[in-house]
Formats: structure tokens, C-alpha cells, sequence
């Protein structure tokens, strides 16, 4: 009886996600084995040309030539999602242990404090650095006013520019499991590791580490799929000139108007996620449950 | 027929019969209320889950103070929570009045419980909290004002009504929730190591409460607790488990003065378990004997067994000893101070009422 | 004058011996350079959200050269008529999809933490929240080409289907947590005290839980007023909301009336968010937020 009650209050939720998220996914994977409508959209017959694409172009003769352009795309998508983790890692670490050692008052306004970009519209947080960034902005203006410069230091619409604007928006996803692990470290192994005469740097890496790398593998996914999927930052941070992935998907459903190549993209993106999963599940087992 | 207290004669029929419930008969003390039978529970796969309760046999009467004693992890919580209905056993049954209810939900069970933290509602007063199952009852308005200025002032929390239970200390806490559950007038009220989150002084004041209530209400208390001073101070009788099986049953003098095996008699108070072939006898038994019956023969005198002093404490009243006699160790009690050294050799003698004979 | 120096000497080394006695007692709490690299961090994280705000009470169209506090910005995007019509799409679209979302959400939240284990249970949660590790462009396009291949066009309701799927895990995830603290203890004490299953939700979970729910809502609610990539792959002429309408102002340039709009956004979403974190304690909910992945994780 009671379980009849459960799949009911589950049933609602469970179908719309399942309706309105899966399914569409896997029409999108199909797509992405369909040809091109002029009008946008697609039409038969199946084919894999939306793949083939992805590393060669068609010659006027209609032969196939190797063309490493999408190919470099991906890479640096790749590249600034893994370095967007990174440089998360080793800012968010330290402020979420920082914030575990304070008072629970303290810990609160903090975590507060850290959780609140969050939800602050991404759009509006990375038009922020363009106020800062830009030729006209806040640091070119000073620099000018001060003299160190006369002409504006090409500061926006660079791979820095987009690095920076990805680890502002993201940081707080790799703080905040982080700190959810830490916080549950028994603060006890921590002062018998001190007990037992370990310094600072030997805590960290024979107790902390291993404790805390369960978050920092959660922390690490939740920062590097939604990274390497980034459509705004590179849009507004890096002019367009950088074309990385996100944009590179939306331009197949916009100006490009090649439903299959976009679906195509959107499909080894997933993929990506789907094996950073896997290997956050791999790696991020408590020690706990290894044992 | 179901009576209950809004009916037109309800006042005095309700004071003897227990609310909204069928009965028998009235209960008179002597009677069996609760009857557990074979009763066995496993979590998980029947073949291959814990067995959690096995064969377990119980009958507790009625106006009784019945305690269910021992460890933590040996099922007596189990055997509460499926006494108010919150698991079923896998097998056997569970019988109020004679009639099985193991298959009922809480809610058909005349049957309330004290929670181990409580459970009070937070965002109900202390007031609304005792008046909760009546009003699912539905119980008349009147009625139920009346039932839980009653209860409170049986917990001496009148002035209290209006407070939430977070402002309360946790022994007011505890009274809110012995209100709570004596309201609806169960049949059996269960107590949940009702006194475990107390300090010590205030779990003395609230085990003679739990008397003076269960005296004055007149209801069939039984208890779960790990604190075996708790089961003999408050027991008419009781019951010592252990992984997952009934040990003994009996009242408190029973069960300390015969226990029936090493389990028992090491769990309720202190006994020292002799070898038989220590004492010259079969060497399938083991001998148990209390630390404070234990005796230093006077000379001339044949002893029981003959050991080495390894250690001499002294208590106040009385001096601890701790003796080797072969590859047994004793502990005795004896009265006032003991002036013994270290390695000097003693006889030893008990009664022959102290002694029980266990072959388990 | 010997004596002098001798005084001065004793004194001196009367103090430092004193400093040393006062060295900060072991605690490993205190680690030194911590505090300052956070207070750097947090700076990082607000001076330009502060800027933002304080370039829209700039008086001078030239956005970044101060001349002086006004309104005037925003008097300027309350009037612009396009604004209004974006604004009232987001909110509307905001409210149907917070109502439905919700709704969706308590009833999952119930079944997770009450619902006790069921085979499949893993792969539900890992379901429900999928929204959450599902970069948003796979999301946005997806949806797009399910709405085209079904033929489905009705311009505000594509926008409130869409914004509930990805609501549906932030609205749950506070909900869920508030349930999991609680404990199934009260409602067994109900059960005990002859409440029918009805009853006690309307009287026991329901109470205990609003604090979740409002979090959850609110939460949604500002998840669906900050959407961009979604609603701009999937809104269509008459039913843009308002960041893809700012976004088409940005892609125009740096503008005062983009500093306002964006300033008024960003306030309302921080107020927002500030409140449900103080009916849900923040701990509470980033630790929801953080577990929501693993569990996406575990069932792959």
C-alpha cells in the first residue's frame, strides 16, 4: 500500500522530466543522424554527415577534405573548462576550509555570501566584467587617469577575458560541495592528525584530502560540465572572435541553420557530462564506503 | 459498540472505559492484556535478513509496569514499536484482549507511546500537543478541554499550556509527552527509554513519577531501557533480552537472585561466574555467585575455594576485592575496611542461597 | 646614564619575553592568510555587482565616466513599453512555472523521504535532478527540437513547460532537505495518536515542512526569472522575457538603460534569494544543492 503512494507522489515529477527532458534528448540524438532543411529543421534520409562534418569539409568537386577548424573548437572548449576547474579548485578549496573554521554564525553569513551569485542572473553577472573590462571601462579609465597608460590595454574579448568570466559564475558550485564534505569531517580526526604530530601541509594531504574527495569530485563536475557547455561568457567576454562550443551549438540553430551538426555537438557534449559522471562516481566514493 | 467520552452519559463511563476502543471486558489486575506469541521478525530477505526477534513469548497483565531490559541492538525497541504498530512481525502474533492485532495500523490500537526524544510537534503548543489525538478522536470541543486541563495538571503543567515545547526544559518536555500519550486513555501506554535523554537527579525524580503515574492512572506501563538499576527500581516484571531472544522474565527479585543463565546473571548487577571444576564439580556449569554474598571463611573453617588477593580497594562501606583462584578471578564485597596485601592467600565461603547453578 | 640604558635593556627584554608568553595559543582552526585570500575572493565575487549598481545612478550617458547621482535610467526603462511587455512575459512565466514546479516538487519530496526504499529509487532521483548537470545549451536545444518535431508553438505555455522541468530540482531540493532534518518521528507520533494519513499531513507535515516549500518556491521562481540560454532558444516573437530582451539591448552595446534594467534584476533575484536562504538556513539548502549531484552521479 505504502509503496503505491510513493510511485504516485512520484509519478508527476518523474514524467516530466522524463517527457519534457530525456525524450527531447534522445529526438536530438536522432536528429543529429538526419540531414539539414534549408529552413531549419531536418529531412531524411539517416546519415552520419553531421559527424563526418566535425572534421571534414566538402570540396566543390564534392570530395571530402580534413578540416581541423571544429576540431580546434572543441579542444579549446576543453582546454578552458579544464583550466576554469583548476584555477575553481585552488581558489574554492581554501575559502570553503576557511569558512568551515569559523563560528556557526560566522559559517553562515559566509556560506550565505558564497551561495548568493548563484543565484544572480548569469547574463547580468558577466555584462558586469564588460563595464570593468572594456576599452571605456572601469580599470582602462583609472590606469589612463592615472597615467600609467594612454592607450587602453585590450583587456575584454580574449581567452583571459572568457577564463575569468567562467570561474566568477562557477566558483560557488566547486565551493559549496566542498564545504558540505569538510563540514562533515569530525573535527576530532583533525586534532588527533594534530595529536599525532602531523603539521599543517601533512594534514591536508594524509587527512583532509582524502576525506574532502568526494566534494571536490562533485565540485569538479558541477564546474566543468556547465563550463564546457558556456554559452554566455564566450558570447559577451570574448566578442565572438573565440567561438568555443556553447556558441558553435547555438549558431546551428540560429544563423547557421543546421539542426543535425548542432544536435551532433549537443550530443558529444552530453557525452562529455555523462563521462565526468562516471568518473566522479568512480572517484568520489567516500573512503568509507571503499573500505 | 465504540464508547466514547462525548456521548450523553460519557463522563463516568469514560473513566472506566478506555476511549473509542471496544473492550472485553473491564480489565481487572491479573488479566492478560498483551500476549505475544512466536512472535519473530527479519529485515530484509527472510532466509538470509538479521534476525531481528526470534521465538519470543511474552504475556504482560493487566496494571502492570512491565519492562522489556537489555542492550542495545537486542530487539526490545523492535518489540515496542510493534506492540503500537509501527512493524509487523514475519511471523506470530500479537493479541490484546485475546484478539491478534498485529495487523492493525497504529491508529486502531488503543495503544500510545512516550518517543525517546519525544516527538513533541514544534509548531504546536503544549496544549495542542495533548489535545492531538483526541481531536483526531474527534472528540467534542468541550471534552477535549477538559481531558488536557486534566492530564496537564496530572503533570503539574498547567501554566504551561501555551508554550511551545522549545521552551521547555527537557524534563517538562518529557511530562508534555507522558500527557500526550496518557490522554486518549490507552489501554497500554509504551515508554521509549523515556528517561535516557535526562540528566541523572532528574531521571531519580521522573522514574518515581513514572510510578506515581502508573499507580494513579492505572494503566499498564511497559518500558524499554538498557539501564538495568531503571528495570528493577521501576518493575513489577520484567523481561532481560538479548540478540533478539527473551532471556528470563520475572519480577526484579527473581531475576536477580535466580538467574536462569551467564547472560542474566552477568547483565543485572555484578555475579562472578566460577568454573565448575574450580569448585571440584562437574565441569559442564558454571557456578554464579553475587560479590556481596561472598564471605572470608573464618579460621578453622573449610572454605569453598581458596585464591591469591591481586588487588584491595576500598569503597567506604565496604572493600573490593579482586582474587585469582586458578584461572578464575573473583570479585567480592566485603563488609567495612579490609586491611589485605597483595599475593596473600584467602578462603572464601557463601551460603548455599547465593550460589545458582547455570549451564549456559 | 648607565643606569639608564641598563633600565631601558631590562624593560626591553621584559617585553619581548612577554610577547613571546602571549603567542597565540595552538588552535588549527586559525590558519593565517586564509581570512585575507577569502575577504579577496568575496570581493571578487561582489566589487563588480556593486559596480553595476552604482553605474545606474550614473547621471552621464557615457556609462563609465561619473557625472553626478540620478534616476533618470530608470525612469527611462519603466517608460520603454517593450521593457513592460518583456518584464510582465518573466514574471508571468516565472509564476505558472513556480505554481506547477512546486506542486510537482513536494509530491516527490514526500515520496523520497517518506516513500522509504523502492528498487529504482536511485535512478529516480538521479532523474529528477538531471536538470541540474545538464549543461544549459544541451537543454535549450533539446527542448527546442522537441517542441519542432511535435509541432507544439504556443509562445508563453512552450516557456512554462520548459521552466518547469528545470525548476522542478530547485524547488525540490530545500523541501527534501527540510523533510530529511525533521525525521518521519513526528509524523509516527501522530500515527500513534490515531491521525488518519490525511490528517496528518494537513496537520503535522504540512506545517513542518511550509518553511521548505516557500524556500523551494522562491527558489524556483528566481531559477526561472534569471533563465537566458532556454527562453532565448525557445521563446518565440511575442513571448520574449525580459533578460533575452536585455540581452538583445547588450549585443547593441554599453548603454545607461542596460545598467538600470540590469541593476533592477539583479537586486530583485539577491532579495529573493536572501529570503529563502533565511526561512531555509543556508547550510541547509547549499548542502541540498551539493548533494543533488552525487546522487545524479550514483545512478549512471
Amino acid at each position: 500500500m505504502r509503496f503505491r503512494t510513493t510511485g504516485f507522489l512520484l509519478l508527476p515529477a518523474v514524467a516530466v522530466i522524463f517527457i519534457f527532458m530525456a525524450i527531447p534528448m534522445l529526438i536530438s540524438l536522432t536528429y543529429s543522424f538526419l540531414t539539414a532543411n534549408t529552413y531549419g529543421g531536418v529531412t531524411g534520409p539517416l546519415s552520419v554527415g553531421a559527424y563526418i562534418q566535425l572534421l571534414y569539409d566538402q570540396d566543390f568537386d564534392g570530395s571530402l577534405v580534413f578540416m581541423p577548424d571544429y576540431i580546434w573548437i572543441i579542444l579549446r572548449s576543453v582546454y578552458l573548462a579544464v583550466f576554469t576547474t583548476i584555477l575553481s579548485l585552488a581558489v574554492g578549496f581554501p575559502v570553503a576550509w576557511y569558512i568551515v573554521c569559523q563560528s556557526a554564525n560566522r559559517r553562515k553569513v559566509l556560506l550565505t555570501l558564497v551561495t548568493l551569485p548563484f543565484w544572480i542572473n548569469t547574463l547580468i553577472r558577466t555584462y558586469c566584467w564588460i563595464l570593468i573590462l572594456r576599452d571605456e571601462g572601469l580599470i582602462n579609465n583609472f590606469l589612463k587617469w592615472t597615467g600609467l597608460i594612454t592607450h587602453p590595454l585590450p583587456l575584454l574579448y580574449n581567452q583571459g577575458a572568457i577564463l575569468l568570466g567562467l570561474v566568477y559564475t562557477f566558483l560557488p558550485f566547486m565551493v559549496l560541495p566542498i564545504y558540505a564534505t569538510l563540514e562533515r569531517l569530525d573535527p576530532r580526526l583533525i586534532e588527533a592528525a594534530y595529536d599525532l604530530y602531523a603539521n599543517r601541509v601533512q594534514l591536508f594531504r594524509r587527512v583532509v584530502w582524502p576525506l574532502t574527495k568526494p566534494g571536490v569530485a562533485a565540485g569538479t563536475v558541477l564546474v566543468f560540465a556547465p563550463a564546457l557547455g558556456a554559452f554566455l561568457q564566450p558570447d559577451l567576454l570574448g566578442g565572438g572572435k573565440q567561438l568555443l562550443i556553447g556558441s558553435l551549438i547555438e549558431m546551428q540553430f540560429t544563423s547557421s541553420r543546421n539542426w543535425p551538426f548542432g544536435a551532433a555537438l549537443a550530443t558529444l557534449v552530453t557525452l562529455a557530462v555523462v563521462a565526468a559522471l562516471v568518473w566522479q562516481n568512480r572517484r568520489g566514493k567516500s573512503v568509507e564506503a571503499q573500505a | 459498540m465504540v464508547s466514547s467520552p462525548s456521548g450523553a452519559t460519557a463522563p463516568t463511563a469514560a473513566i472506566v472505559m478506555p476511549s473509542a476502543f471496544p473492550v472485553t471486558a473491564p480489565g481487572t489486575q491479573g488479566d492478560r492484556l498483551i500476549e505475544i506469541a512466536g512472535v519473530e521478525k527479519v529485515f530484509g530477505d527472510p532466509n538470509t535478513g538479521h534476525r531481528a526477534l526470534e521465538a519470543i513469548n511474552i504475556s504482560i497483565m493487566e496494571k502492570e509496569f512491565f519492562t522489556l531490559l537489555g542492550p542495545s541492538g537486542c530487539g526490545k525497541t523492535t518489540l515496542l514499536r510493534m506492540i503500537a504498530g509501527f512493524e509487523n512481525p514475519t511471523t506470530g502474533e500479537i493479541r490484546l484482549h485475546g484478539k491478534d492485532v498485529a495487523a492493525l495500523p497504529p491508529r486502531e490500537r488503543p495503544v500510545n507511546m512516550v518517543f525517546q526524544n519525544y516527538a513533541l510537534f514544534p509548531h504546536l503548543t503544549v496544549y495542542q500537543n495533548v489535545a492531538f489525538g483526541l481531536e483526531m478522536l474527534n472528540w467534542k470541543k468541550a471534552d477535549i478541554t477538559a481531558r488536557v486541563d486534566e492530564m496537564l495538571s496530572l503533570v503539574k503543567l498547567s501554566q504551561f499550556r501555551g508554550r511551545k515545547p522549545t521552551q521547555l526544559s527537557g524534563g517538562q518536555q518529557q511530562r508534555v509527552a507522558l500527557a500526550r500519550a496518557l490522554a486518549p486513555r490507552p489501554q497500554v501506554l509504551l515508554l521509549d527509554e523515556p528517561l535516557s535523554a535526562l540528566d541523572l537527579k532528574l531521571r531519580k525524580e521522573m522514574q518515581f513519577e513514572l510510578k506515581r503515574l502508573q499507580r494513579e492512572t492505572g494503566i499498564t506501563f511497559v518500558l524499554v531501557t538498557h539501564d538495568q538499576e531503571e528495570a528493577l527500581a521501576m518493575s513489577d516484571r520484567l523481561a532481560v533480552m538479548n540478540t533478539g531472544r527473551v532471556q528470563q522474565v520475572g519480577t526484579p527479585e527473581e531475576v536477580y537472585d535466580q538467574p536462569r543463565n551467564r547472560f542474566v546473571a552477568d547483565f543485572i548487577g555484578e555475579a562472578n561466574l566460577i568454573h565448575g571444576a574450580t569448585l571440584g564439580r562437574n565441569a559442564d556449569v558454571m557456578v554464579a555467585v553475587r560479590p556481596e554474598r561472598i564471605e572470608l571463611t573464618m579460621p578453622g573453617f573449610q572454605p569453598r575455594i581458596r585464591g591469591v588477593v591481586e588487588a584491595a580497594t576500598f569503597l567506604g562501606s565496604d572493600t573490593l576485592l579482586e582474587i585469582r583462584a586458578g584461572e578464575d578471578r573473583l570479585r567480592a564485597r566485603i563488609r567495612g575496611a579490609v586491611r589485605l596485601e597483595p599475593g596473600t592467600n584467602v578462603g572464601l565461603s557463601w551460603p548455599d542461597d547465593a550460589e545458582r547453578l547455570l549451564a549456559d | 646614564m648607565s643606569a639608564a640604558t641598563n633600565a631601558s635593556h631590562a624593560i626591553h627584554a621584559k617585553s619581548a619575553e612577554a610577547k613571546r608568553r602571549r603567542r597565540r595559543p595552538f588552535d588549527w582552526r586559525h590558519n593565517p592568510g586564509f581570512g585575507p585570500f577569502t575577504l579577496l575572493v568575496m570581493l571578487f565575487l561582489y566589487t563588480p555587482l556593486v559596480v553595476l549598481v552604482i553605474f545606474a545612478f550614473n547621471a552621464n550617458r557615457l556609462v563609465t565616466i561619473w557625472s553626478g547621482f540620478s534616476f533618470k535610467w530608470f525612469v527611462s526603462v519603466a517608460n520603454n513599453g517593450d521593457i513592460r511587455h518583456a518584464a510582465y512575459i518573466s514574471v508571468l512565466v516565472g509564476v505558472l512555472a513556480t505554481i506547477c514546479s512546486t506542486a510537482i516538487a513536494i509530491a516527490a519530496a514526500l515520496g523520497f523521504e517518506r516513500g522509504g526504499w523502492f528498487r529504482g529509487r536511485g535512478s529516480a532521483i538521479g532523474l529528477v535532478t538531471m536538470p541540474l548537470v545538464v549543461p544549459e545549451i544541451v537543454t535549450a536545444i533539446t527542448t527546442l527540437i522537441f517542441f519542432s518535431a511535435i509541432g507544439f508553438h504556443s509562445g508563453v505555455l512552450n516557456l512554462v513547460i520548459a521552466h518547469t522541468v528545470f525548476c522542478i530540482p530547485f524547488a525540490m531540493l530545500p523541501i527534501q532537505a527540510r523533510l530529511n532534518t525533521l525525521g518521519a518521528g513526528y509524523e509516527e507520533a501522530a500515527r500513534d495518536l490515531y491521525g488518519s494519513e490525511w490528517r496528518i499531513f494537513l496537520r503535522i507535515t504540512l506545517p513542518l515542512m511550509s518553511p521548505g516549500i516557500m524556500a523551494g518556491a522562491i527558489l524556483a521562481f528566481v531559477t526561472s526569472l534569471d533563465d537566458f540560454l532556454i527562453s532565448f532558444m525557445v521563446s518565440s516573437a511575442g513571448s520574449t522575457t525580459l533578460p533575452v530582451y536585455v540581452y538583445g539591448m547588450m549585443r547593441l552595446g554599453v548603454t545607461p538603460e542596460v545598467n538600470a534594467i540590469s541593476a533592477v534584476l539583479l537586486v530583485i533575484s539577491a532579495a529573493l534569494a536572501l529570503v529563502a536562504f533565511i526561512i531555509s538556513r543556508p547550510s541547509e539548502a547549499a548542502t541540498a544543492a551539493a548533494a543533488g549531484t552525487p546522487q545524479t552521479a550514483a545512478t549512471l
